[in-house]
C-alpha cells in the first residue's frame, strides 16, 4: 500500500515537472503526429536511396521531404523567436520580404539579361548581397518598431503589402530563370551526398545561433527587454538597440531561406514565392511554448514546432489532402494546443485534479 | 468633431482623425486637378464605394477589436467562406435567398462565437486564435468547393443587379446620353453599418466601455466593467460584421473562388490605421476607418487610372502611406506623453 502510495507520488510528480517545460508541447505534437502515421501506415517511415533526374544517388522518403521541406521554416523561426521574445510582437513580412531577398540573388545573378547563359556573379556575391538587403528590410522594420514604437505587427505590415511589388520592380517584372547547375545545389542535393542541401544549411543556422546563444549575452538581453523593457533599461541596457537588431537577425534567417526557396526552382514566382510562410513561422514560434507577449523564450522548442508543422503538413499531403485544404486541418490542431497550453484552463485542470485526489483520500 | 461645443484641447481620436479626413479630400481633389476625366464624375466616387462595400464593414468590425486592444485578422477567410458556401448552396442546392444571407450571419456569428471565447474567457491571444480562424475558413473553403464559378440562381442575380440611383449626380456618357449614377445594396448596408457603430462606440455605455477596456484593462475593471464579457462582444461583433461583409462581398461579385478577398485582412488593418485608430486600443473612430477605406481606395484607383504598371505600384503607394501615417501617429503620441 504505502509503496504504491510513493510510487504514484513520484509518478505524478515526474509528469508536472515535464508539464513545466516548455518543449514538452511541440514533443507531444510530434509523438501524436508519429503514433498516428505508425498506425494508420507504417510506410510513412520508409526511406529508400533512390537516382533523382539529376543522376545522382539520393535518399528520399516522407521524413526525408520532412527534413528538406521544413529547413526554411526552421530558419525563420530561429529570428522569428528572437523578435517575439524582444518586441513582444511578430514580423508579419518575412514573406515578402523572402521574395525581395530571392529577387535581388536572381538580379545579381543574372545581371541585365534574364536568361542567362552563365552565370554573371559568384553565387556567394549575390547571396551576400540578398543578406545585405534582408538586413535592410530587418533594419526598416527595427527602425518603425523600436524606434517610433509602432506596434511590430502593425510596422511589420508595411513591407508585407511593398515587399513584393518590390521583389517585382528589383527584376523590372521579369521571372528570371537560372541555367546554372551549381545554384540547384541550394536546394536540391550535392552530388555525392543523399542528404538534401536545406537541412544542412538549417543545421548550420541552429549550431551558430546556439554558439551565439551560449557565448554571448544576447539570449539573456533579449528576454530581459522582452519580460520588463524599463527595468533592463534602469540596468543599462539599451532596450531600443537589442530589439533592433532582432529584426536585422531575422532579416539574416529571412536571406538564407530566401536562397533556399529561389534555388528549389532556379526561378522566382512574386506573388507566391514563400506565401503565407510568416504565419507559418508565427506558429512555430507559438507551437514552441513561447509567449508571443514576448519574454522568455525557447529555441530548441521553436525550431522543433517548425519540423512539426511540416511533419503534419506531409501527413496530411500522404493522405491525399489538397494543398489549399491543409491550412483547414492546421488551424484545428493549432487550436487544440493552445488551449491545451492556455494557462486558465491549466488551472482549471489542475484545481479539478485536486478535487478528484481529495476526494480519493475521503473516499 | 461636429457638435463638440464645450471647448476642450483637441482630443487623440480628433486629431488623427482630422489628418485623415484632411488627407483623403487633397488626395481626391489632386487627382480631379491633376487627372481630371474619370475623377470629376462621380459615378467613379460610387464605385469606389460599390467596390469597397464589404471592406468598410469588415474595417469597422477590426476597428471595434482594435480599439478594445484586440485583433481578428480572420475576416478575409471568412469573407471567402461566406461567399463560397452561399454560392454552393444557391446554386447547387437550389436555396433560397433569404436562407443565403442567413447561412452569411450564421457563419460570421459562429467564428465570432468560438473566438470571441477563446480569446476573451481562455485568455489566448488574439493573434493566434483569429490565425487559426484564418487558416481554418480559407481552408474550409476549398474543402466546400475547390474551383470558382459564378452563381446563376435567379433571385440572387436580381438582387445582385439591383442598383439604387442617386438622384441628381448622374453624367452625360459618350453619345450624350444621360447616365443615372448608382450604388449597390451593399453600399447602403456598409453606409448603416458605420453610422450604427459609430451611434453604438458614441452613446451607448457598451460603446463606451470598449474603449475604457481597450485603454486600460485593469482601471475599466475597476470601473465595474465586465472586461471579459466586453472583449468577448468585440470579438462576436467583429465575426457577425464579417459575415455581413462576406454576403455584401458575394453580392458585388456574384461567384464563389477560394482566392476571394485575398489580403482583405491587412487592407482592412490598413484602413483602420489609417483611419486613426490606434492597434494598442483605446483609440479609435469609425468615421475615420471609412475615410481610410476610401483614401485606400482612391489610391488604388489613381494607380489605375494613371497607367502605371498597377500590380507593383498599388502595394507600393499603399505602404508608403500607411508608413507616413504610422510614424505621424507615433510623433503625435509621442508629444501627448511628453506634453501630459
Amino acid at each position: 500500500m504505502q509503496t504504491k502510495e510513493t510510487n504514484k507520488f513520484n509518478i505524478s510528480n515526474f509528469a508536472s515537472k515535464l508539464a513545466g517545460r516548455q518543449i514538452l508541447i511541440p514533443i507531444a505534437a510530434l509523438l501524436l503526429l508519429a503514433v498516428f502515421n505508425l498506425i494508420a501506415d507504417p510506410s510513412f517511415y520508409k526511406i529508400s536511396l533512390d537516382v533523382n533526374s539529376a543522376g545522382d544517388q539520393v535518399l528520399s522518403g516522407y521524413l526525408i521531404t520532412i527534413l528538406d521541406y521544413g529547413s526554411e521554416l526552421a530558419i525563420l523561426a530561429i529570428g522569428m523567436t528572437l523578435v517575439t521574445a524582444a518586441s513582444g510582437g511578430q514580423d508579419i513580412s518575412v514573406g515578402a520580404t523572402i521574395a525581395i531577398a530571392g529577387s535581388v540573388i536572381l538580379r545579381v545573378l543574372c545581371g541585365s539579361n534574364s536568361r542567362p547563359d552563365e552565370l554573371q556573379a559568384p553565387i556567394i556575391v549575390a547571396f551576400l548581397v540578398a543578406c545585405v538587403a534582408g538586413m535592410l528590410c530587418g533594419a526598416f522594420n527595427g527602425i518603425l518598431v523600436a524606434g517610433f514604437k509602432i506596434q511590430p505587427m502593425v510596422a511589420t505590415l508595411i513591407l508585407f503589402t511593398a515587399g513584393r511589388s518590390i521583389a517585382a520592380w528589383i527584376n523590372n517584372n521579369e521571372l528570371p530563370v537560372i541555367s546554372d547547375k551549381g545554384f540547384t545545389y541550394f536546394g536540391g542535393f550535392i552530388p555525392g551526398i543523399p542528404v538534401p542541401t536545406p537541412f544542412f544549411i538549417a543545421l548550420g543556422c541552429i549550431i551558430i545561433m546556439a554558439l551565439v546563444l551560449k557565448f554571448t549575452t544576447l539570449g539573456l538581453y533579449v528576454q530581459s527587454v522582452g519580460i520588463n523593457e524599463n527595468s533592463s533599461r534602469l540596468n543599462g541596457l539599451n532596450p531600443a538597440f537589442i530589439k533592433f537588431i532582432t529584426f536585422v537577425i531575422l532579416g539574416i534567417c529571412v536571406a538564407v531561406a530566401a536562397l533556399i526557396k529561389v534555388s528549389r526552382i532556379s526561378s522566382i514566382n512574386y506573388s507566391v514565392i514563400a506565401k503565407d510562410i510568416e504565419m507559418d513561422a508565427i506558429l512555430a514560434v507559438a507551437l514552441g511554448g513561447n509567449a508571443l507577449g514576448g519574454g522568455k523564450f525557447n529555441m530548441g522548442a521553436s525550431i522543433l514546432g517548425a519540423y512539426v508543422i511540416q511533419f503534419l503538413a506531409t501527413t496530411l499531403y500522404k493522405f491525399n489532402v489538397k494543398s489549399d485544404a491543409i491550412s483547414a486541418y492546421k488551424a484545428i490542431v493549432v487550436i487544440i494546443l493552445v488551449v491545451i497550453s492556455a494557462p486558465v484552463v491549466r488551472e482549471k485542470f489542475k484545481a479539478f485534479t485536486v478535487k478528484m485526489k481529495t476526494k480519493k483520500e475521503v473516499g | 468633431m461636429g457638435g463638440n461645443k464645450k471647448k476642450k484641447p483637441i482630443t487623440d481620436t480628433t486629431l488623427l482623425l482630422t489628418i485623415t479626413i484632411v488627407v483623403f479630400f487633397l488626395m481626391y481633389i489632386g487627382a480631379m486637378v491633376f487627372q481630371g476625366g474619370g475623377f470629376l464624375k462621380a459615378q467613379t466616387f460610387f464605385n469606389i464605394l460599390n467596390t469597397n462595400a464589404a471592406l468598410i464593414i469588415t474595417a469597422c468590425g477590426l476597428s471595434l477589436v482594435m480599439i478594445t486592444g484586440s485583433i481578428d485578422i480572420s475576416v478575409g477567410g471568412v469573407v471567402a467562406l461566406v461567399s463560397m458556401c452561399c454560392a454552393v448552396y444557391l446554386d447547387y442546392l437550389g436555396g433560397n435567398v433569404f436562407v443565403s444571407i442567413l447561412i452569411a450571419l450564421g457563419i460570421g456569428l459562429a467564428f465570432g462565437l468560438v473566438q470571441g471565447f477563446l480569446v476573451a474567457y481562455l485568455d489566448i491571444q488574439p493573434f493566434i486564435v483569429t490565425l487559426a480562424g484564418m487558416f481554418f475558413a480559407r481552408g474550409m473553403t476549398t474543402i466546400v468547393h475547390t474551383n470558382p464559378f459564378n452563381v446563376q440562381n435567379k433571385a440572387f442575380v436580381a438582387l445582385k443587379d439591383t442598383r439604387v440611383v442617386v438622384p441628381g449626380m448622374g453624367s452625360i456618357n459618350r453619345i450624350g446620353k444621360y447616365v443615372d449614377a448608382y450604388v449597390e445594396i451593399g453600399v447602403i448596408v456598409a453606409l448603416l453599418v458605420v453610422v450604427l457603430m459609430f451611434v453604438m462606440l458614441r452613446w451607448t455605455k457598451l460603446g463606451r466601455s470598449f474603449y475604457a477596456v481597450g485603454g486600460n484593462k485593469q482601471s475599466a475593471l475597476m470601473l465595474g466593467i465586465n472586461v471579459k464579457r466586453t472583449r468577448f462582444l468585440a470579438q462576436l461583433f467583429s465575426g457577425v460584421l464579417a459575415g455581413l461583409a462576406g454576403y455584401v462581398y458575394f453580392l458585388h461579385v456574384g461567384s464563389g473562388a477560394p482566392s476571394h478577398a485575398s489580403g482583405m485582412e491587412m487592407n482592412a488593418i490598413a484602413s483602420s490605421i489609417i483611419g486613426g485608430t490606434l492597434l494598442t486600443g483605446g483609440v479609435g473612430n469609425i468615421i475615420g476607418t471609412l475615410f481610410g477605406v476610401l483614401s485606400l481606395s482612391t489610391i488604388q484607383n489613381i494607380v489605375a487610372s494613371a497607367g502605371l504598371d498597377q500590380a507593383w505600384w498599388t502595394g507600393i503607394t499603399i505602404a508608403a502611406m500607411l508608413c507616413l501615417f504610422l510614424v505621424v501617429q507615433s510623433i503625435v503620441m509621442a508629444r501627448k506623453k511628453k506634453a501630459a
